[in-house]
């Protein structure tokens, strides 16, 4: 990857071209939320619940309202009577849900639950106030674990009938009954993941300002979308839609968390409303890691019939999630995503899944980067497990399984249609990248030495949804009258770098040089509507809205440029900003004369041409969309001490035609980075109690650049049938690494017969799986 | 109880060139009086407990964790912001390009930190190896880019090759895989 300015290029995509939002952000004048200072803002710091589970009262405001500089303290008698509605576009109002509020009232339910906000002149204040609100909690028995949610009589919820959040059954499916029935062999084994979470690095905020005489909310949040800012704050206040201006600015990294609004959002914008102020909350790490929204602890029980040959027949899953008790969305479940995408890349005849979201008293699921992951982490985990126990090895029980591209269009046991996907041709780019044969055989010397090298492979598919709320994107683009170009998306891009590559796009789509188009998204006021960034869809949709939107540009300047220049419009083209006659480009016509035309000099215009130059355009997606991957890591581990050493770690990945390739491995890496950490270092724990132990960056332990290697990547490139041919692919690096990873420890520690199902694979973990192995 | 008629306390200090006097509580950090104070808002607050190093600034051209200095131990120090490292016709400085053509950034918002440990890193040792790298770079947390821009960002600003190598690119057919 050789990066380029876009300055002197003729074409865009394709090149790593260096990014827009880079010389701002590099020089410190980026604008994040708490950058921001509204007219006499005050400060919002919450009184939180030091308490998993238990009931509530006697909250004593009186000594923090009496400190100088408090402004209101509100409790959750105060504030949720205020609170009309909690749900997400996303779901609708009737999909299964916790007993949602803003602040903790009568009970409280997790540790960390905002029972009251204080609001005060400045931060340090309001956090004063915070320490004299007094509150009574009479400690119930905390529900931490799944085990606990499904065996105990108690409820997380009293409203609910039981601490299940949602269920799945499996359905009657005698066919694959007999698959089983009939196999060779039935392979079964559980595999779990522990919680580790999103934590992006600027917390989560939000400043909320209610004008009573313009009856205006003004927002402005570190999201993933603006527009859902606006839509959920509009239901939660029953103030209508239009009356609200939500923007985003520079967002600090999410992941998922930021997806949508929490209950701390939900209760600046009341306080706001009934204050009639400008608020700032400002997360801090504490609460950010306590009560940001956690994620991945599950688990999944796999069962795969196999022939003699080691091909897969079927497979039988249950996936079980620990969802907290307020979940994100919904009911919190990733059961429907992740049984969906079980197959991934494999030939399987038959699969049925099952599953069950458990409400426990600790902090609620929210998205982080690939939500449903478990079906790669638990399938691609399986194929080790299997290729081990029937003696073949797991790149050759990978090639005895895969889909081929020969085989596409390709129908999965689950009814998901692959048209173009790879999965074979990166495994085989994985494992040349990573020089497979000659890592065996370096193998197989160094524990003749007694040294413990390690090969993980994983494959996976990753879907990108294009239905119901995630069907559609939009672009406005408007040439100005000086002929400068600004393009307005729906995206909510919080690093994803889609000021840049949205325009790659546009440029190349219009004919006008890159440095002559603006980019703004975010903005309710002014950008189309959007679900926000996030789902992996921005390469696929955003550029299929701004495509759409350039073309429709690109005739509407061909129109004027060719009645300017007395010719046919089909006889023109526009290229570098200048109109000319195909053939003929002294006859040109720059952008700049034909928009001062269509604004300045309308009487010039035939009656059929459109006076100005202003389009608005959508894309609508195919329902799903599929890229893939496959990973390939070598490891060393030192059985003395548990340390596991990375050495290699390759990426072979088709994400079809890449807009900017330093972009896509910039994707990657951040997210095998993530599952890195994951798997070796990250890990939110609570005690019996439901007492988060890692309220720190010095116990929550995030990678460094000590801890990551440098990365390796593959391109394989089949174009998907979208506009442009584009895949998107930004969960998946967070998706495949994991799996990679643990397969990598397990085949260094198969002479120690070492069960590893449990991560994080810490020194001490990686040592009692060498102990209890018993070789 | 917290006593808000603490009487303020006058620091005179240096930042990014300019003197400044400051009225603040004991209590306010640098990183707080920077950014709302001085409206210096480059850098970032991350943890507020001294680890993921994106408030860091230079104090008499020592980078520190702004978030656990209190303004008032500032007396008489020369700060350097990330705004102070940014050359005020609006180009980029050598460590800074850096990131840029290395793709060192995504979100952005640890960046600052890093740029203000690298600028230190590099004064103190301008012929770093690898190793030394990665160890110098392990005082500042980024999410988003995995440390390899950032890495690669590094060796340019040292003169060093960059490591950085092109990826293998397949343009598969159904034929030709069949």
């Amino acid at each position: 990857m050789t990066a380029v300015e876009a300055g002197g290029a003729a074409r865009f995509v394709g090149q790593s071209v260096k990014r827009r939002e880079d010389p701002r952000l590099i020089t410190g004048r980026g604008r994040y939320v708490d950058d921001v200072t509204m007219p006499r803002q005050l400060y919002a710091a919450f009184v939180r619940s030091p308490i998993a589970r238990g009931s509530l009262s006697a909250v004593d405001t009186d000594a923090a309202r009496a400190l100088p500089g408090v402004v209101a303290v509100l409790t959750g008698a105060d504030v949720n009577p205020n609170g009309h509605a909690y749900w997400m576009s996303m779901l609708g109002p009737d999909a299964p849900a916790p007993p949602m509020r803003a602040l903790a009232e009568n009970d409280v339910r997790y540790v960390g639950e905002p029972i009251a906000i204080v609001i005060a002149e400045s931060r340090y204040i309001a956090e004063d106030g915070a320490d004299l609100v007094d509150f009574d909690v009479e400690p119930e028995q905390a529900i931490v674990t799944m085990d606990q949610a499904l065996a105990s009589a108690e409820r997380v919820h009293p409203e609910h009938d039981s601490n299940l959040s949602n269920e799945i059954a499996a359905e009657p499916d005698p066919e694959l009954d007999a698959l089983f029935a009939n196999a060779a062999h039935v392979v079964d084994e559980t595999f779990h993941q522990h919680r580790y979470i999103c934590v992006p690095m600027e917390c989560r905020g939000i400043i909320a300002s209610w004008d009573p005489w313009r009856q205006q909310m003004e927002i402005v949040s570190a999201t993933q979308t603006a527009h859902e800012v606006r839509a959920s704050a509009a239901r939660l206040l029953d103030i209508p839609e239009d009356h609200i201006h939500s923007v985003m600015g520079d967002v600090g990294g999410s992941f998922g968390q930021k997806m949508f609004p929490m209950r701390e959002e939900f209760t600046v914008l009341i306080a706001a409303k009934m204050l009639g102020r400008a608020i700032k909350w400002t997360e801090d790490r504490a609460e950010n890691l306590i009560a940001g929204g956690h994620a991945r602890e599950e688990s999944m029980d796999v069962s795969f019939a196999l022939d003699a040959d080691g091909r897969i027949l079927a497979a039988r899953t249950h996936h079980r999630e620990n969802v907290g008790a307020y979940p994100n969305l919904g009911d919190g479940m990733n059961a429907s995503s992740s049984l969906v995408m079980f197959p991934g890349p494999y030939h399987m005849q038959r699969v049925a899944s099952s599953a069950q979201g458990l409400y426990t008293n600790t902090m609620g699921r929210c998205a982080y980067r690939g939500p449903w992951m478990l079906e790669t982490v638990a399938r691609e985990q399986m194929v080790d497990v299997v290729a081990q126990r029937l003696g073949i090895d797991p790149l050759e029980f990978r090639r005895r399984n895969v889909i081929t591209l020969d085989e596409l269009p390709f129908t999965t046991a689950t009814e998901q249609v692959y048209e173009t996907v790879s999965p074979a041709e990166t495994l085989e780019q994985a494992a040349e990248l990573i020089r497979y044969d000659e890592f065996r055989a370096l193998q197989a010397t160094a524990r003749d030495e007694g040294r413990y090298l390690g090969l993980g492979l994983a494959l996976y598919i990753e879907p990108q949804y294009g239905f119901g709320i995630l069907g559609t994107e939009g672009a406005t683009i408007r040439v100005e009258p000086s002929g400068k170009v600004n393009v307005y998306m729906s995206s909510g891009s919080h690093g994803q770098s889609l000021e840049t590559t949205a325009l790659q796009v546009v440029a190349d789509e219009l004919g006008v040089p890159m440095d002559d188009i603006s980019f703004t998204q975010g903005d309710t006021a002014a950008t189309p509507y959007g679900p926000g960034t996030g789902g992996s869809r921005s390469a696929a949709l955003i550029s299929g809205a701004a495509m759409a939107a350039a073309q429709q540009m690109k005739e509407r300047i061909i129109a004027v440029g060719a009645h300017l220049l007395e010719a046919a419009p089909g006889d023109v083209d526009l290229d570098g900003g200048v109109v000319s006659v195909k053939g003929d480009p002294s006859t040109g016509v720059p952008l700049a004369q034909i928009a001062a035309v269509a604004y300045l000099d309308t009487d010039q215009l035939p009656p059929d041409i459109a006076p100005g130059l202003e389009v608005s355009a959508r894309y609508k997606s195919p329902f799903i969309m599929f890229s893939n991957a496959c990973h390939a890591v070598t490891v060393e581990v030192d059985v003395a001490t548990g340390e596991v050493k990375l050495l290699r770690y390759v990426v072979s990945e088709d994400c079809g035609n890449m807009i900017n390739p330093m972009v896509v491995e910039g994707q990657i890496a951040g997210g095998v980075a993530q599952g890195i950490g994951g798997v070796f270092y990250e890990h939110f724990e609570y005690d019996e109690d439901g007492n988060p132990l890692t309220t720190t960056f010095l116990d929550y332990h995030l990678p460094t650049a000590v801890e990551i290697p440098d990365f390796e990547y593959g391109h394989v490139i089949t174009p998907s049938p979208t506009p442009g041919g584009y895949k998107g692919m930004g969960e998946g690096g967070a998706m495949c690494s994991p799996p990679a990873l643990i397969n990598a420890v397990r085949d260094a520690l198969s002479p120690f017969h070492a069960t590893i199902t449990r991560q994080p694979l810490t020194p001490d973990a990686i040592l009692q799986a060498i102990d209890a192995g018993g070789a | 109880m917290p006593d808000h008629e603490i009487p303020e306390i006058t620091v005179r200090l240096t930042v990014n060139g300019q003197p400044e006097r400051l009225r603040v509580e004991p209590r306010r950090t640098l990183a707080d009086a920077l950014r709302e104070d001085l409206a210096l808002t480059g850098t970032h607050l991350g943890c507020e407990h001294g680890v993921c190093g994106a408030c860091t600034v230079l104090v008499d051209g020592q980078a520190v964790r702004s978030c656990l200095l209190f303004a008032v131990q500032l007396e008489g120090a020369e700060v350097t912001t990330v705004e102070g490292l940014s050359p005020a016709d609006g180009s980029l400085n050598p460590v800074q390009q850096a990131f840029r053509d290395n793709h060192g950034l995504q979100c952005g918002f640890c960046t600052p930190g890093f740029i203000v440990s690298v600028t230190a890193f590099l004064a103190d040792n301008p012929h770093p190896t690898d190793e030394q790298i990665r160890e110098a770079l392990g005082g500042n947390l980024c999410r988003c880019t995995g440390y390899q821009g950032i890495v690669r960002a590094v060796k340019q600003a040292a003169g060093q090759p960059t490591g950085a190598r092109e990826a293998v690119e397949l343009r598969p057919t159904a034929q030709a895989a069949s």
